[in-house]
């Protein structure tokens, strides 16, 4: 095969691998989106957020400890203990999951009825909020986040296909973390939709994605599946929050990675999981290869704007996406 | 015919109505200054079909809608099982066992038919949700128990062949028998129905007034239904209630109702002079 090929194959191979990432933050966007028609702004922020607590947890770090010295004049910063990454990983779900009663019992539950553009206006402000909180609980330095995934290039993979090219050829390079995080998105997108599926509670929450009122006249109760669908939103964030922040360090620029999801949902549809996945793997492979192939042309650096130009394409030509459902108003 | 709220009779066509199941006391709903139902009393017996009759803007779907737990009455006392309501949200209404459908059908349009009927039966699962999450050996059986009561349902409405069809593609007669069938599967104390009839062709119409019949008849289910088509609720009805601009202006055995000066006038307009 000619060295080139091979390249863009390696590229090819790096962009699906880091659209997964892309996809882990959109999936928390479409998850919401569909159970409430509510265009979740602060999905990159509880990623960041969950990130944050995360770490706070693994290291034993005091929260709030700049308030409560500052307050009370001490010097706390550490419980001194560190708590071992699978239980600081449940730990973390559980205070995602408190978040998710919080928003609906402060949040939420006020605006019942509200035109959705309040809805959005006001997971704007809790994007911020969330920014100022996590801030003021667990500071505003760079932290590493290592919960023991393999990083690095994977090794054998190269050495077995190095045979594929000539003698400039030294196989193909992937990150085994990128390995790892596409595992865990199969994972995590094949339980939920075996749990929408086939549960009860999916089922119920199928249906207040449909029709609200019919959901309340079968005996749904629509907090409970707000709670329940925020809960899902925040461990879809923590575990994107895991990978990116494995990956690049937990700093609050990872909340703008929220960013790079709306084109993967204006590619995917917003109503639509598959869409989600298969949008962010589009965008990803799409952004990685136009950078090598175009990008020498018009001097680099085009995977800062790639997404967002396919996604006003996008928008022009098919405004529902690939996925989402098309609107349709009778006259 | 005076009874008292524990008396039974039996009808013509040899049904047992019950004692009072549901008892509605001076009802008032207003919507700022807009007086819906204007203190309005009357009961539903155990095993009655009630209808809930008048003309447009009248207040029925108000008042059903006092009966699901989606208004709540700024007066007036609801009564259910001889125990006073207190203030409910519809699903916890729901779970009473009161189950209704919708004047301009509320489906589950991205579901199938199947899915749609077995939302029916949610109230009554009873494995927590780790349980259904790992698909725990209680979660399968409840869900093949719940399934085979949906299939008896869906056979009883005849709808077998659309069952893995998703409710949004079907036309809207069916759709209101999916409908039906949801309410059904809930095993309903009480089944509210609002219009079921609207919008049908005749055979449709007979159709639907068959089920209800049915209903009634094989399962004992009590129902209170509104509908505008007269000839259908003076067939189907065993008592009728009237109301006219958030008032009750009737009450009573179809042929009493339709009697009543107040209801003729309601319904053919009075000359005023």
């Amino acid at each position: 095969m000619p060295d080139q090929l091979l390249y863009a194959l390696e590229v090819t191979l790096n962009g699906l691998m880091a659209g997964v990432l892309y996809s882990l933050v959109a999936l928390g966007f479409v998850l919401i989106f569909k159970a409430s028609g509510i265009f979740n702004y602060a999905q990159g922020v509880m990623a960041l957020f969950a990130a944050l607590t995360l770490v706070g947890i693994q290291e034993g770090q005091v929260p709030f400890s700049h308030l409560i010295n500052a307050i009370f004049g001490t010097e706390i910063h550490h419980f001194g203990w560190t708590v071992p990454a699978i239980l600081a990983i449940m730990l973390t779900a559980a205070v995602m999951v408190v978040f998710a009663w919080a928003v609906e019992r402060f949040v939420l539950k006020h605006l019942v009825n509200q035109p959705d553009i309040i809805l959005f206006m006001a997971t704007i402000g809790l994007a911020y909020f969330m920014e100022g909180v996590g801030d003021l609980m667990w500071g505003a330095d760079i932290k590493k986040l290592d919960v023991g995934l393999p990083q690095g290039g994977s090794i054998w993979l190269e050495e077995n296909t190095a045979w594929l090219g000539g003698d400039g050829f030294y196989g193909f390079f992937i990150d085994r973390l990128d390995i790892v995080a596409t595992v865990v998105a199969a994972i995590l997108v094949i339980s939920l939709t075996l749990f929408s599926q086939y549960s009860k509670q999916g089922r119920a929450l199928r249906a207040v994605a449909d029709d609200h009122q019919a959901a309340l006249s079968v005996g749904i109760s629509l907090r409970f599946i707000w709670v329940l669908v925020w809960s899902i939103a925040g461990f879809v964030a923590l575990v994107a929050g895991i990978m990116w922040g494995t990956k690049s360090g937990v700093q609050f620029s990872l909340s703008l990675i929220a960013l790079k999801a709306l084109p993967v949902l204006m590619l995917g549809g917003f109503t639509s999981i598959p869409g989600a996945i298969v949008g962010g793997l589009i965008i990803g492979v799409g952004e990685k290869l136009f950078e090598f192939f175009i990008g020498p042309m018009v001097g680099g650096a085009t995977e800062n704007w790639f997404a967002y130009v396919l996604a006003l394409l996008f928008l022009v030509f098919r405004p529902q996406g690939l996925f989402g459902e098309k609107i349709i108003e009778r006259v | 015919m005076s009874l008292d709220t524990t008396d039974s009779y039996v009808t013509e066509d040899g049904r047992t109505i019950g004692g009072v199941v549901m008892e509605m006391k001076n009802i008032t709903l207003r919507f700022g200054g807009v007086v819906a139902i204007k203190d309005i009393s009357f009961d539903i017996r155990e095993g009655e079909i009630r209808a809930i009759i008048g003309p447009n803007g009248a207040g029925k779907s108000s008042m059903l809608n006092v009966i699901s737990g989606f208004y709540h009455p700024q007066e007036g006392e609801v009564w259910f099982h001889g125990r006073k309501r207190p203030s409910m949200k519809p699903y916890q209404v729901a779970a009473q066992g009161i189950a209704r459908t919708f004047q301009n059908i509320a489906l589950f349009d991205g579901m199938s038919v199947l899915d749609n009927i077995m939302t029916g039966r949610l109230t009554m699962m009873k494995s927590n949700m780790l349980q259904q999450a790992i698909w725990f050996g209680r979660a399968e059986r409840e869900e093949n128990q719940h399934r085979e009561q949906v299939e008896k349902v869906i056979d009883f409405l005849e709808i077998q062949a659309i069952r893995k069809t998703p409710v949004g593609r079907l036309p809207y007669g069916l759709k209101k028998r999916v409908e039906l069938a949801r309410a059904l599967a809930a095993e309903p104390k009480l089944l509210l129905l609002d219009e079921p009839m609207a919008g049908m062709n005749v055979e449709e119409k007979e159709d639907m007034s068959r089920f209800i019949l049915d209903v009634n008849d094989e399962f004992g289910t009590t129902i209170a239904l509104i509908e505008h088509d007269m000839g259908v609720v003076m067939d189907l009805s065993d008592r009728v209630v009237v109301m006219d601009y958030g008032k009750k202006i009737g009450d009573g055995t179809p042929d009493e109702v339709r009697n009543n000066q107040d209801v003729i006038d309601a319904y053919l307009g009075v000359a005023h002079d």
